[in-house]
């Protein structure tokens, strides 16, 4: 049998396509070691239709009422402490009210109010353009209204922190461990080169635990679930005058806030 | 006929040899930025794009432009575009090939590359993004590679390459109309939520895009015995001008959008990227930079007399492609993040480390570029010089 | 054939490359490793029983982490039903690490042995190990 050297490089070519096909089709059709029926949820996890928060700000005064609460946000997610603005990381922090309500804000309003701090932190949007961009889905949304992160299956492309109109999201852009005074044993750190945010803490819920913001607010946060109508969360939302981020954009943020008023049944 | 990039003069070797050290820094400060991540750019969590993401984008529009020899070409039979034309679709594949680095540059985990295959997300427009990008890639390797290999031969482009040839049209297209929607679907980024973002991105290519060519081609004519013609260049020429008159137009249509309708956040980018906002004019003097010599490079390209004479048309080509640079890659990505969600100006500017990156995907795009040019050249050599000493083409095949 | 000479010392210097690692090995002495289970949680076990059996969980781990992985991170189901239907929280961290407090001489022997960088320890927090 002769050949050119053409054909050749085609039977050599087509053969090794072939090979490498039939591995990976093999690969892909084996199962995977876990079985749907292994897996289940856990029996204390609390279950939502669609999570939400309502923060009363009559209910933080003083400095303290806002650091206890990022402490404990931030303690128990190893969110690292860095103290450079441009890439600090931050899942719940507090802000102004001109800064937080941009275009809300007027001419003649006190002083106070413009600079009246509020408690920041991902509106988990029922319509969020985080999710929408990410073209690996490792910004998702969960069944509960949980906007979540796979730091696993994260690119860092930044496409979420462009699109998030609330600024929710920090980037690593070194090494966080370096920054991370005590670590939470209990709970992963972050690589470099990965999105996160608040997760509403999804690892507490499943163990029947409150977020942590909640428990450190002393009452100052509420969580609940938004579809609810006797819950909680609903109950304020229908007694109290309260505010949203740049509705406008149709992101249906899931995060309340109760501006004044010093009562609160 | 890739053997034909590896002969060539002593002038030839040390610009290889130069871009070849150019790639080598940039890889260095990669490596750098590999091992401590994206904080070695002046990225941040308020600009979270920066030098990167503008070249891609302005590249992006220079592939794209091939397609304005392409329809001339191929579609309207217009026979003075038949020697640039591969010029064009070759500088496609070199733009294609840095726009994807830039992507993979300015990504914060390159090892996960993959997972954008793996885990197929219809939804985002950056999925799609690279489905058009690499489709893009193919389309110009098999066309300019096809055509170029025939005419080796002397002979027409074996017509299964036709229909691909069509299919390159609406693929440029979409290519820069997809790149757009990367921006323009955004809420709460007021620069970039703007319909005629596409338009812009179009126009703004088929400016600098040609451009580009058009010096590119008065390169190639002085270094090599391959001429493109006077009258191509004249035609690209005026291309250009079109191209940056509807350019400058559509900006001006944002700026009356912006400030007839007073809206602040329509109108606080703007006022960031041309007169700055709340004191912070990093990017005043290069916007200006941009609007003087697009004015300029117009008025050299619409006055007949100034465009036809050709010690000076390079000047208001260069022009124009710089305010283009300028205002399609640093004032659009800037200038979109720009004041932030909470409304507070966060400015950036590119550290040497992200600029010497930068100029190291430009020294590979620039290497490939050398490389397909050369093999371009070296066969339009041989079948002119075949066509004189008749009967003589194709050797050692 | 033309080019002889410079195809044969390609070829040459192809099997050269590719034998060199198992020609630089020869004669040094291999141990194959041995993932240590004795910590002080597994010692107290009256059945000294993994998740799955053990031949399981030496091929597959790595696709099991995979996922757990996926399941409690995407999917928010936390509990997995092990070998003989005991239940276990699916957490690297906190149910694996819990048991094989010892990394270096359980994970890393082995995967320095095979030399796999797994990036687990990126993020996940490896257990303090007693000093000994």
């Amino acid at each position: 049998m002769s050949m050119d050297r053409r054909q050749f490089l085609k039977i050599t070519g087509v053969s090794t396509i072939l090979g490498i096909g039939a591995v990976a089709g093999v690969n892909g059709l084996s199962r995977s070691p876990v079985e749907a029926s292994q897996v289940e949820p856990s029996p204390d996890a609390l279950k939502a239709k669609r999570w939400g928060f309502v923060i009363d700000m009559s209910k933080f005064r003083t400095d303290d009422d806002f650091t206890r609460v990022r402490h404990a946000c931030h303690s128990i997610h190893n969110v690292p402490d860095i103290d450079n603005p441009k890439v600090e990381i931050k899942w719940i922090w507090k802000d102004t009210y001109e800064h937080t309500f941009p275009g809300q804000e007027s001419k003649y309003m006190a002083e106070e109010m413009k600079d009246k701090p509020f408690m920041v932190l991902c509106n988990h949007c029922d319509n969020p353009p985080c999710v929408r961009v990410c073209p690996t889905k490792a910004t998702f949304k969960r069944s509960d209204g949980i906007v979540m992160m796979d730091m696993h299956r994260c690119i860092g492309c930044r496409f979420c922190m462009a699109a998030c109109p609330f600024g929710a999201r920090s980037f690593n852009f070194g090494d966080p461990r370096p920054f991370i005074k005590e670590p939470n044993p209990e709970f992963p750190t972050r690589t470099k080169g990965v999105v996160e945010k608040c997760t509403f803490c999804y690892e507490r819920l499943a163990k029947g635990l409150n977020p942590a913001c909640v428990d450190a607010s002393q009452g100052g946060i509420v969580f609940g679930d938004l579809e609810d109508p006797k819950s909680e969360v609903r109950r304020l939302i229908s007694k109290h005058y309260t505010i949203r981020r740049k509705l406008e954009l149709g992101t249906e943020p899931s995060v309340y806030y109760i501006i004044g008023g010093n009562e609160n049944a | 006929m890739l053997e034909k990039a590896l002969s060539g003069g002593k002038g030839y070797w040390a610009w290889i040899f130069l871009l070849l050290a150019i790639i080598g820094t940039g890889f260095a400060c990669y490596l750098m930025q590999f091992n401590y991540g994206l904080g070695i750019t002046g990225m941040s969590r308020d600009v979270s794009w920066g030098f990167y993401i503008a070249q891609f984008t302005f590249l992006v529009g220079v592939a794209a432009s091939a397609v304005m020899m392409v329809i001339p070409y191929y579609l309207h039979d217009y026979k003075t575009f038949g020697r640039v034309v591969i010029l064009g679709e070759f500088l496609a594949i070199a733009s294609v090939i840095m726009c994807m680095l830039f992507i993979f540059c300015d990504m914060g985990q390159p090892t996960r590359v993959m997972n954008v295959i793996l885990h197929p997300t219809p939804n985002s427009v950056m999925f799609w993004d690279m489905l058009v990008l690499s489709g893009y890639l193919a389309l110009n390797l098999v066309i300019g590679w096809t055509t170029l290999g025939a005419d080796r031969k002397e002979l027409p482009p074996p017509s299964w390459v036709k229909p691909f040839i069509y299919l390159s049209v609406p693929w440029a297209v979409s290519i820069h109309t997809v790149t757009a929607f990367l921006y323009a679907g955004l809420p709460g980024r007021h620069l970039w939520l703007t319909a005629i973002m596409a338009a812009r991105f179009l126009s703004s290519a088929f400016a600098a895009g040609p451009a580009l060519l058009i010096l590119l081609a008065m390169i190639v004519r002085k270094v090599s015995k391959f001429d493109p013609g006077k009258e191509a260049i004249q035609s690209l020429a005026k291309i250009v001008t079109y191209a940056m008159c509807v350019n400058v137009f559509f900006l001006l249509l944002e700026v009356f959008t912006a400030f007839y309708s007073k809206i602040p956040g329509e109108m606080a980018p703007i006022k960031y990227l041309f007169v700055g906002l709340e004191g912070h004019t990093r990017l005043v003097p290069f916007m200006r930079t941009a609007s003087v010599l697009a004015i300029g490079g117009i008025a050299l390209l619409v006055y007949p007399n100034t465009r036809k004479n050709e010690s000076i048309l390079p000047f208001s080509l260069i022009a124009v492609f710089i305010a283009c640079w300028i205002d399609k890659g640093m004032g659009l990505v800037v200038g979109g993040f720009v004041p932030n969600p909470f409304e507070r100006v966060v400015e950036y500017s590119p550290t040497v480390p992200e600029l010497l990156i930068t100029l190291g995907v430009y020294g590979i795009g620039a290497l490939a570029l050398t490389i397909l040019y050369k093999v371009a050249v070296s066969v339009r050599e041989e079948t002119e010089a075949g066509d004189i000493q008749e009967g003589w083409h194709g050797s050692g095949h | 054939m033309y080019d002889s000479g410079k195809i044969i010392t390609g070829l040459l210097v192809f099997v050269a490359i590719v034998s060199f690692p198992f020609v630089y090995s020869r004669g040094t002495n291999i141990v194959k490793p041995e993932p240590k289970i004795d910590t002080p949680v597994i010692q107290q076990m009256a059945v000294k029983q993994c998740v799955q059996p053990r031949a399981f969980m030496r091929a597959e781990h790595m696709q099991l982490l995979n996922d757990w992985r996926d399941s409690v991170v995407r999917d928010g189901n936390r509990v997995y039903v092990g070998f003989g239907g005991k239940q276990y929280n699916m957490s690297l961290q906190n149910t694996c690490m819990h048991c094989h407090s010892n990394k270096k001489e359980f994970c890393d022997s082995c995967h320095n042995f095979m030399s796999v960088k797994p990036y687990c320890w990126d993020c996940h927090i490896a257990p303090k190990e007693n000093k000994s």
